[in-house]
């Protein structure tokens, strides 16, 4: 299939200028003059002043930081030993349970899990606050990094890891000089969407959160629904451009290593 | 030992932080509500022996929230699709075959008797029990009709929206799969990308471009479409632009993945065999797309259920999703077990769509592998 009709390009010129055509607008408005947001009133950039000299977003923005470095971190580790155990660890005791309990995750409803993890916490006497979000955020997301992780060890030839273990490799040794340099790929991206998926969640965090920690959602939605403001189209500005270069970035640097390998492998087919 | 470590600690996090939980939502479900910190009166405690526990147990706050209607009405919801669904592939099947003609009053009859006798069985099911166990209709009772009708609004706005996103994702996807292989990854790119930004900001967005003073409204009146402003923030209508919005990537992609497998010699056979164009697509295509369009819906279907963002944000106060009458619950009126019951009956309904989804996710990888 490589001929494009009319129709096909009338439907992916509307359905993109429909998925971008909003934030466009965000963006561009996000430079008006006016405090009124929906009439243009001239280009100025007081808002992103304003929102520089904003403590309260700022004191946010540094706990969601904060939060989805360490939540994000340690659902990589926790989710590439989960995709491990899954893919590499054959049959043991809790095995269905287990699957179970990594899948089931993906597709819970967030209230769900944001109301089951408060009742937790509040049995436990925890006081809530970055520690709770963190907690919350690791589990949600591990079983993302372990379905990306999984999913990369199951396409990846046993037989290497064999042959060093063959070579007298310890299993940890093979692991770090074999297994881990292959799925390295998918773990990075595993970190990336577990860290954007912990700076992204509202409904989880409001469970979680105590008046101590705000995080940046949080105070996002609350002020979106007192209306829309400038503020809040600059903020969205700053993050929808901090993603865009990540996605850019990511994608030049795996055409790179993608190009990088297949010429490895010409030479080596040469050397031959 | 290494490995026993390796299993031991993703296991014991989950079963900490996902397992427990569930655990004390349901015990929370059967306490009653009290105005202390935390607001319940715990049920029963594990040292008193099972039989105390289960003497103790108290299902007010289920039958408060209607929770017996809710999973009845859901399961004959569920039963009818079952029946209508292969009813329906045959019309379609036949419809599309050869136009209206080749669509006989035998299949249009067979269609029609095959969904009455649906609807026949699902009462005499309900009749039959109810027959032999009273008591069981006196769980049919409702005390409060807000959560019956936040069940069903869920549903409906879920079903719609999904429609609505696969009218919109399948053509894009589509004409993704058709255009010259240079394109795809920078097309993949560019359906992901959105994926990646935040959900919030995503659905914020809408707010000033649906507004009554907002950019759509403008427009149409600089264009002179309409005299005065439209209403479109606040109702449904928003709700369902938004889900369709911030859910199109999970629909596009698998359908793409889908569709890009397809082998085009399939088509030309069929157009070779004397299949018009279109017949080839509904016959052809459409089938053979089939396992993608049904991975897009439940991806769409499953998490609109639960959302409580949208309808916050985008619908008004006549927008009844259950996730958002959870969040009020828990939030506004602090009553934790009709919170916790009405998280339980959503989770029991979920059940449904996830175990479908699992099982079409399966059949794909078999025919994959």
């Amino acid at each position: 299939m490589s001929k494009l009709s009319p129709f096909n390009v009338v439907s992916l010129t509307l359905g993109f200028v429909f998925l971008y055509l909003p934030m466009l607008i965000l963006v561009v408005y996000s430079f008006n003059e006016s405090q009124l947001v929906t009439v243009w009133a001239g280009f100025s950039t007081k808002w992103y002043g304003e929102l520089a000299r904003n403590e309260a977003f700022l004191d946010a923005a540094w706990v969601t930081l904060r939060v989805a470095f360490f939540s994000s971190t340690i659902a990589t580790v926790l989710g590439t030993m989960a995709a491990y155990v899954l893919v590499r660890g054959g049959r043991f005791f809790g095995r269905t349970l287990f699957s179970g309990m990594i899948y089931a995750p993906l597709v819970m409803p967030e209230v769900i899990t944001g109301l089951s993890l408060l009742l937790l916490f509040i049995g436990l006497g925890m006081d809530r606050g970055i520690l709770t979000i963190v907690l919350a955020h690791t589990t949600f997301s591990m079983c993302y990094v372990s379905v990306v992780v999984s999913s990369r060890l199951v396409s990846f030839d046993k037989s290497l890891e064999e042959a060093a273990l063959d070579l007298g490799c310890s299993p940890a040794e093979a692991f770090r000089l074999v297994t881990l340099p292959i799925i390295a790929p998918a773990v990075i991206s595993g970190w990336l969407l577990a860290f954007t998926l912990s700076l992204d969640d509202l409904v989880i965090a409001s469970f979680t959160s105590g008046p101590a920690a705000t995080t940046l959602p949080i105070k996002i939605f609350s002020a979106v629904r007192l209306g829309v403001t400038p503020e809040i189209n600059a903020l969205s500005t700053i993050m929808i451009g901090i993603v865009t270069v990540g996605v850019i970035i990511a994608s030049i640097s795996t055409k790179r290593a993608k190009v990088k390998a297949e010429a490895d492998e010409r030479l080596a087919q040469r050397t031959e | 030992m290494r490995r026993f470590v390796l299993i031991a600690v993703p296991f014991l996090w989950l079963l900490a932080l996902f397992l427990i939980p569930f655990g004390i939502v349901l015990k929370i479900s059967l306490s009653d509500v009290a105005l202390a910190r935390p607001p319940y009166v715990p049920q029963f405690s594990w040292d008193e022996g099972i039989r105390a526990f289960l003497s103790q147990l108290d299902f007010e706050n289920f039958a408060f929230i209607g929770a017996g209607a809710i999973v009845v009405t859901v399961v004959a919801i569920a039963l009818l699709a079952a029946v209508a669904f292969p009813v329906y592939g045959l019309v379609f099947r036949r419809f599309f075959g050869g136009g209206l003609k080749a669509l006989s009053i035998r299949s249009l009859i067979a269609a029609v008797v095959s969904v009455v006798a649906g609807i026949l069985a699902v009462v005499i099911v309900f009749a039959v029990i109810s027959f032999f166990f009273p008591s069981v209709v006196s769980l049919l009772e409702v005390d409060d009709y807000l959560y019956f009708q936040a069940y069903l609004s869920s549903l409906k706005i879920a079903a719609i929206s999904t429609a609505l996103t696969l009218l919109v994702g399948y053509p894009m996807a589509y004409g993704m799969a058709r255009s010259p292989n240079s394109w795809r990854p920078t097309l993949m790119m560019l359906v992901i990308l959105p994926f990646w930004t935040s959900f919030l900001i995503r659905v914020y967005a809408w707010r000033g471009i649906l507004s009554q003073e907002g950019y759509l409204n403008q427009v149409l009146l600089w264009l002179g479409v309409i005299g005065e402003p439209l209403t479109i923030l606040n109702t449904n209508t928003a709700v369902y632009i938004g889900v369709v919005y911030t859910y199109l990537p999970f629909m596009i992609l698998p359908i793409y993945a889908a569709l890009e497998k397809l082998d085009v010699s399939l088509i030309e056979a069929a157009e070779d065999l004397g299949c018009s164009r279109s017949s080839a697509f509904w016959l052809v295509t459409i089938p053979l797309s089939r396992p993608g369009i049904v991975a897009g819906c439940f991806l769409v279907f499953i998490p609109t259920l639960g959302e409580f963002v949208i309808p916050s944000l985008l619908g008004g106060s006549g927008t009844l999703m259950i996730g958002k009458v959870l969040w009020e619950e828990f939030f506004n009126n602090r009553d934790w077990p009709v919170a916790s019951a009405v998280a339980i009956i959503l989770l029991l309904i979920l059940i449904v769509p996830i175990v479908l989804f699992q099982r079409n996710q399966q059949r794909q990888a078999e025919a994959g592998g």
